[in-house]
């Protein structure tokens, strides 16, 4: 998950402070040190993290601090105050206000993630009623209109292209008028992958911009990118004054301080990260909530999002139902898990869980274990699964040879499912209003 | 002056190069203090070296200039090079050796750090110097990967190996071992999808590629390149670390180092890791792929 390493390493600062009564200069100090290198191990610019550092021990040392009775959740709140200032305080959308067809242009670096970006922005418009065409303006790479053709196919998008001889800007005009043709409100041009100081091909973007009135110009950035991300930021901000920022390949393990650098030199937002191999991969950066996940809050609210989307809240009220009266059965539970698998999968939302992230890692998730017990159950008859207490050695038996499993595989599955079970029960003997529509059997 | 307008303002010389920023500190500095010592521990961090590597060449830069008492601060940048050459060194160059073969070079990578363009270059490089090379298309998941591997062997006159995307990778690399047994190919390299390093699943799918290709060739030579993007950050070395756990990585080709990034980071992948970087990509032409060299690397960091 992003930003984890970094949420660990600044929680074990924050904890050094915790439980102490006064805050000494000196304590301030040494705080500091370990939040600059936390911030330079996670790539953040240097230049970046000097100001930053700066401004926060300006605001810590001297009265705030002192007089403050809780100082380590003074500094946190105002660490957490000037990570936010930096990453942005609220999501940004696209402005899509234009007379249509709207233009978005992608740009970057070589292997950011344009042309995956330009399709996952499609099927995302795509979702939201718009009706996109894709642009295949990357003439240099081999075969990149043919990967853009594959990736509009598969999310059923129209993919503009005049092979590999033409005139890149030629092509986006062209693009326009098919966009009209096609009655297409927005036009998503993606282009060939540059390196911020090959003038031929900056000229080329510049020009494509000039010919196209685009409405919004995304710069896509690896965040895994190191130092040099405030550099390539600052160019195609300069060049092109791009709307935004697009930040791929945040499912990956990097602390993601590439974030915090962009937004930093170019104050222009973040408004989107990719976060898989698939197409739906893609969502809405929320700064904010990046923010607090940096000091280990979790990102509760993008859990609520992600979720939303994927529960049918009908089956979600139906199963309140029925966990209130404990009738939750192992259909219940199999349901649970398909949801989760929708949601992309227990690790995703682990991650998200507040006092969570930094505790697991990926690898610690076996999701082969839920396609198991996903198993397990599909083998058991209706009435077994509708009460588990009937399951005797030899049912069991014939389960793990159905599913091709062990026996103690089924037990395991139904000890689980009993323990979530008196988990249930637990939570409203405690009085707990109800049962969230959150709460997932883990 | 807002918060932003100094950092902006800060970061205007996006191209100024290593050197530039070197002299520079040694110009305002020339005395050797404190102030001197900062200013470069900037240089290498701005440079992507890390932290631990940073603070590890500035102890012994430190060291060294006590030692023998240095007070000229050009003098300090000559020792901060051999420090970084020496690190380096350690893992020295060894080009590729086209002596032994046959020799299965396998290339892995995250995604889009160069893998395809890798290697076709290296296709180029090896045809060049008279060895019947062999591509296997094993990107099968990425749309068009084979595509571009296709066109990368039309350019460089070899032959390839491909089935259809989605099937699965390791019967490709089963049909590619067939085919350079028959063929008689010296040098088989196979192209895999980029993969997160984080992802158990599609590690362990290198792991069962690495298996059929032990089977099948047995007493071929096996390489394993791992492909890095100059631009990464400290990441690079979780890359590094777990592509390690899942193969016998022997080399790394560091790729994207005509950008403004300078790669910093395989210093530390270098040193801890002892892994050897043996290839740099240079540009998006068949010709840039060069046999990498400690000691022009640290010249050209330092020109």
């Amino acid at each position: 998950m992003a930003f984890e390493s970094l949420s660990e390493k600044l929680q074990k600062t924050i904890k050094k402070l915790r439980g102490q009564t006064r805050v000494t200069e000196k304590d301030v100090k040494s705080f500091m040190r370990e939040i600059r290198l936390a911030l330079l191990e996670a790539d953040v610019n240097y230049k970046v993290v000097k100001d930053f550092i700066a401004n926060v021990s300006e605001k810590a040392v001297g009265q705030e601090v002192i007089q403050s009775l809780s100082p380590g959740q003074q500094i946190v709140k105002i660490i957490n105050d000037e990570l936010t200032e930096l990453l942005g305080s609220k999501e940004s959308i696209l402005d899509l206000s234009k007379t249509p067809p709207n233009v978005i242009i992608l740009c970057g670096l070589q292997g950011s993630g344009k042309t995956t970006a330009s399709g996952k922005l499609a099927l995302h418009l795509k979702k939201q009623g718009k009706n996109p065409l894709l642009v295949a303006c990357d003439l240099y790479r081999p075969a990149a209109v043919k990967q853009l053709e594959v990736l509009g196919g598969q999310i059923g998008v129209n993919v503009y292209q005049e092979g590999t001889d033409a005139n890149p800007v030629n092509i986006a005009k062209n693009a326009l008028k098919q966009a009209l043709r096609g009655l297409n409100d927005i036009v998503i041009i993606d282009t060939a992958g540059r390196l911020q100081i090959d003038e031929e091909l900056m000229v080329e973007l510049e020009e494509i911009k000039k010919a196209t009135n685009p409405s919004e110009i995304l710069l896509v950035v690896d965040a895994m990118t190191g130092q040099d991300a405030a550099n390539v930021a600052k160019t195609f901000n300069d060049r092109l004054d791009i709307t935004g920022i697009i930040l791929s390949k945040l499912d990956s393990d990097t602390r993601g301080g590439a974030a915090l650098s962009v937004k930093a030199v170019t104050s222009k937002p973040v408004k989107f990260s990719s976060v898989g191999e698939k197409m739906n991969d893609f969502e809405i950066f929320y700064p904010d909530r990046m923010a607090d996940r940096i000091l280990g809050m979790g990102d509760v609210l993008t859990l609520i999002d992600k979720a939303m989307e994927a529960i049918d809240l009908e089956k979600a009220e139906e199963l309140e139902k029925k966990m209130r009266k404990q009738q939750f059965t192992l259909d219940d539970f199999l349901e649970q898990m398909q949801q989760v698998k929708k949601m992309g999968g227990i690790s995703s939302i682990l991650g998200l869980l507040p006092g969570v992230a930094g505790k697991i890692n990926e690898e610690d998730i076996d999701e082969k274990k839920l396609v198991k017990t996903e198993a397990i159950i599909r083998s058991m008859t209706l009435k077994e699964r509708r009460d588990p207490s009937i399951l005797n050695a030899s049912r069991r038996k014939r389960i793990a040879q159905g599913s091709g499993t062990t026996v103690q595989d089924v037990n395991r599955v139904i000890k689980d499912f009993e323990n979530i079970k008196r988990m249930m029960k637990m939570m409203q003997g405690a009085g707990k209003k109800g049962f969230g529509k959150m709460r997932l059997p883990f | 002056m807002s918060f932003f307008d100094k950092l902006k303002s800060g970061l205007k010389k996006t191209k100024e190069s290593f050197m530039g920023k070197i002299d520079a500190v040694l110009a305002s500095f020339g005395k050797v203090d404190e102030e001197l010592f900062e200013s470069l521990e900037d240089v290498l961090i701005s440079s992507d070296f890390g932290v631990p590597t940073t603070e590890r060449i500035m102890d012994s830069l430190r060291e060294r200039v006590k030692a023998d008492r240095v007070t000229d601060a050009e003098v300090v940048k000559a020792y901060l090079q051999e420090e970084i050459a020496k690190l380096l060194e350690g893992e020295s160059a060894k080009g590729l050796d086209l002596d032994a073969t046959p020799v299965v070079i396998t290339v892995i990578g995250v995604n889009g750090v160069g893998k395809t363009t890798s290697v076709g270059k290296m296709a180029h490089l090896y045809k060049k110097s008279g060895k019947k090379v062999l591509l296997a298309a094993g990107d099968t998941f990425r749309a068009a990967a084979i595509d571009q591997l296709v066109i990368w062997a039309k350019r460089a006159d070899v032959d390839i190996i491909k089935q259809k995307e989605g099937s699965d990778p390791s019967s490709v690399l089963f049909d590619a071992c067939q085919a350079a047994i028959a063929r008689n190919v010296d040098v088989l390299i196979c192209d895999t999808a980029g993969r997160l390093h984080n992802k158990k699943n599609l590690m362990d799918e290198l792991a069962k590629m690495a298996r059929v290709v032990e089977k099948e060739m047995p007493h071929a030579r096996k390489e394993v390149f791992l492909v890095l993007d100059s631009t990464t950050g400290q990441n690079a070395v979780n890359q590094a670390k777990a592509f390690k756990d899942v193969a016998n990585i022997t080399g790394i080709i560091l790729t994207k180092l005509d950008g403004t990034s300078k790669g910093g980071i395989i210093v530390s992948i270098c040193a801890d890791l002892g892994i050897p970087v043996r290839l740099v990509g240079v540009g998006e032409g068949i010709h840039d792929l060069q046999t990498f060299n400690a000691k022009d690397y640290v010249k050209a960091l330092f020109e």
